[in-house]
């Protein structure tokens, strides 16, 4: 298994490479990186077929030992990570391909595939960390690439401040996991995984704990309260946020709980919270998009409630959909972004009211971008679908009614706002000004569409019934019975919303069927909703004014108690030197003199001491 | 034979005019003659010290040689330096040179 080292390692020296020589490559940097990860993506292959061959590998080596704290380095194989090392390199090889148009002509060109080179290395080794606190590392790695990438046109103010706020809003959420991680350590003595999920824990000890490791993912995964950061994060570049939307970033999160999965089903208050925190998000940032008009930020608010879908589909007990529903978020969402990229390119706007009727000029964006919504709304046989389903099939077995009564909900709310964005910038009549001049995106930005829309098609088959349920019993890996009965109510609800908030989308956007002053703009709910629950809002009255505040009285004594002495010092000095300075006579002379004198009585001195005379 | 003590105080006495040469002198030249004045006075000594301690081994007489030797050297720098500071200030008065001041 000696190769799993390199789908870490290639993308690393990727980015080295690319570090010292970037600015000579040029245009040629992107190929260098594209062919990293392409190898990885390769081996990536190989490493899953071996896992479904049962192959099974737990490497690691000592790293470094402080007292009783033993650190380990290692690799771990089994089939979830072997799915996510597929999904990650390959959402990052046709991110790579798809940058290498979207990006053109960018002057720190370079720079931007090193980080991506090394955002996908920190993924891949958070992937493969056998124990947790490597997979911290991996995690704050990632959270750094990111904060570059989000910034990486950082001379635009918006996009600094965004990637300041990423950055400091998973922090938050990093200090429950690093707390969590100490606790775990005190009481299991070990922070490898294998010896840690072999262990029985007090249902309190590992609730805690496992509480503690989901703030961490809170704030990776944008979940509800800390997923303020993620639809700022559209200042990025367009293919950037596909990566973190779709593969790296935000599915960190998700993978760390399916990660620990064995933790949290001891303990069923975390179990709970997960689910519960997943179900919130979901609503919450479906209702959200329901009203926004940016494209980028609509598929930011989706992307955050379908990983509340996941965490929900964790939280209820469906383990194999919850990541099921991961892998092909991964799919679907990186070609809803990619598709939005090239809309972007074409018309140089993100207002969805700004464009209209594309689908005559782009046939390929529109095509892929509705295969791309199709699964995310949930219609079969779209991808979407398949996990989305078992998610609420799992809520509705396990008896949690109410999360299955919100997850419809969103459900209809999700097909509405993604037929909401298809029909107002795909079809109708041109609005604004981009006129004649839109075009189709080159090859380099279509072929990457096309692939990612064939998997978006068919990657929720292998978890249908159709398939014998391939995915699950794989994901499961022998232990836990891949239990499946297909349960037509569920079924056709969750079907059955989906077109409905389809028909919806259509009758309100595509049709002049509804009065115009249907769903009026001047009531609560909507400015609720327009505002985001005044959640940005209530961060900054509640944390950011309050922060400020204290900070400037802090600056005051700093700047009078504490510069005051340093600097009171100094001129204590300056005026003592400055007073003594005037005994300097200059004359080489004067300087003999007193050397000799001082000699005279250093001889007289010593000659008395010892009794000379 | 002359006793010791006659060269210590000869050379003890050379040291002393040498000395107040290099205080006292403003002109730069005179200062460095007195320097030479102070090093011959201890090459007397050495040469004293090594013919009535250890006459046949003449070891003082070799360090008065080099001490000789250094002393060229010294001269050399040191007329160099006055040299410059001659250019600088048309002048070879030591108490017009006060460039070390503050």
């Amino acid at each position: 298994m000696n190769y799993l080292s390199l789908i870490v390692l290639l993308p690393v020296l990727s980015f080295i490479l690319l570090i010292v020589f970037g600015k000579k490559l040029g245009d040629k940097a992107a190929y260098l990186s594209i062919a990293a990860v392409g190898a990885a993506f390769g081996l990536s292959v190989k490493a899953l077929l071996d896992v479904m061959g049962g192959a099974h590998a737990d490497l690691s080596f000592t790293w470094l030992t402080v007292g009783n704290l033993k650190l380990t380095f290692g690799l771990l194989l089994d089939p979830l990570a072997g799915m996510m090392l597929v999904v990650v390199t390959f959402v990052s090889l046709l991110v790579q391909l798809f940058s290498v148009g979207y990006m053109h002509g960018d002057k720190r060109y370079g720079w931007f595939y090193a980080c991506l080179s090394m955002f996908t290395a920190s993924m891949l080794l958070l992937v493969v960390s056998p124990n947790f606190v490597q997979m911290y590392m991996a995690w704050e790695g990632v959270g750094l690439f990111s904060y570059l990438l989000v910034g990486f046109w950082f001379e635009k103010r918006s996009a600094s401040d965004a990637a300041k706020k990423a950055f400091m809003v998973t922090r938050v959420g990093d200090l429950g996991f690093g707390i969590g991680l100490i606790i775990l350590f005190i009481t299991a003595g070990t922070l490898d995984m294998s010896q840690v999920f072999a262990m029985k824990f007090a249902p309190e000890t590992a609730s805690l704990i496992a509480i503690l490791f989901f703030f961490g993912a809170i704030g990776k995964s944008a979940q509800f309260p800390l997923h303020v950061w993620l639809p700022d994060a559209m200042e990025g570049p367009t293919p950037v946020s596909a990566l973190i939307h779709a593969a790296t970033m935000v599915a960190a999160g998700v993978y760390l709980v399916a990660r620990a999965y064995p933790l949290f089903e001891q303990g069923p208050a975390a179990m709970e919270f997960v689910a519960i925190i997943g179900t919130i998000t979901a609503f919450m940032a479906a209702t959200i998009a329901l009203t926004a008009t940016d494209i980028k930020k609509i598929l930011a608010y989706s992307t955050v409630s379908q990983l509340g879908y996941m965490m929900m589909g964790l939280g209820v007990g469906a383990f194999a959909a919850g990541t099921f529903h991961l892998m092909n978020h991964a799919f679907f969402k990186a070609l809803l972004f990619l598709g939005a990229g090239s809309v972007i390119h074409a018309v140089h706007s993100q207002e969805i009211f700004d464009m209209g009727g594309l689908s005559r000029k782009m046939k390929i964006t529109s095509l892929t971008f509705v295969i791309g919504g199709l699964a995310l709304a949930g219609i079969p046989p779209f991808s979407g679908f398949w996990s989305k389903d078992e998610i609420l099939l799992g809520a509705f077995e396990s008896g949690h009614t109410a999360i299955f009564a919100i997850g419809l909900l969103t459900a209809l709310f999700t097909a509405f706002y993604t037929f909401r964005l298809i029909f107002v910038v795909f079809f109708g009549k041109p609005r604004g000004h981009h006129g004649d001049h839109v075009h189709e995106s080159p090859a380099v930005m279509a072929v990457p569409l096309m692939l990612l829309a064939a998997l978006a098609l068919t990657s929720g088959l292998l978890g249908s019934p159709f398939m014998g349920n391939a995915y699950q019993s794989f994901i499961l890996g022998g232990h836990g019975e891949a239990e499946h009965h297909i349960n037509y109510l569920v079924m056709g609800l969750s079907i059955g919303v989906a077109v409905l908030g389809i028909f919806g989308a259509w009758l309100k956007y595509s049709t002049s069927l509804l009065p115009s002053n249907v769903m009026s703009k001047n009531n609560i709910i909507y400015q609720l909703l327009v505002n985001k629950y005044y959640i940005d809002e209530i961060y900054e009255f509640t944390l950011v004014k309050p922060t400020h505040a204290i900070a400037r009285y802090v600056l005051i004594f700093d700047q009078r108690v504490i510069d005051g002495a340093v600097n009171g010092v100094a001129w204590v000095v300056a005026r003592i030197g400055g007073s003594l300075k005037y005994l300097q006579t200059g004359y080489a002379q004067n300087y003999a003199l007193v050397m000799v004198i001082s000699v005279v009585v250093l001889i007289i001195w010593s000659f008395r001491a010892i009794q000379l005379f | 034979m002359i006793p010791l003590s006659y060269y210590l105080i000869l050379s003890g006495v050379l040291f002393a005019i040498g000395m107040a040469g290099v205080l006292l002198r403003r002109n730069a030249v005179a200062v460095l003659l007195s320097v030479e004045i102070m090093l011959n006075s201890a090459n007397l000594n050495l040469v004293a010290f090594s013919r009535y301690i250890a006459p046949e081994q003449a070891s003082g007489q070799m360090f008065a040689l080099f001490v000789m030797a250094i002393g060229a050297a010294e001269v050399a720098v040191g007329l160099a330096l006055i040299l410059m500071i001659y250019r600088n200030l048309q002048s070879v008065n030591l108490d017009q040179f006060n460039i070390f001041k503050w």
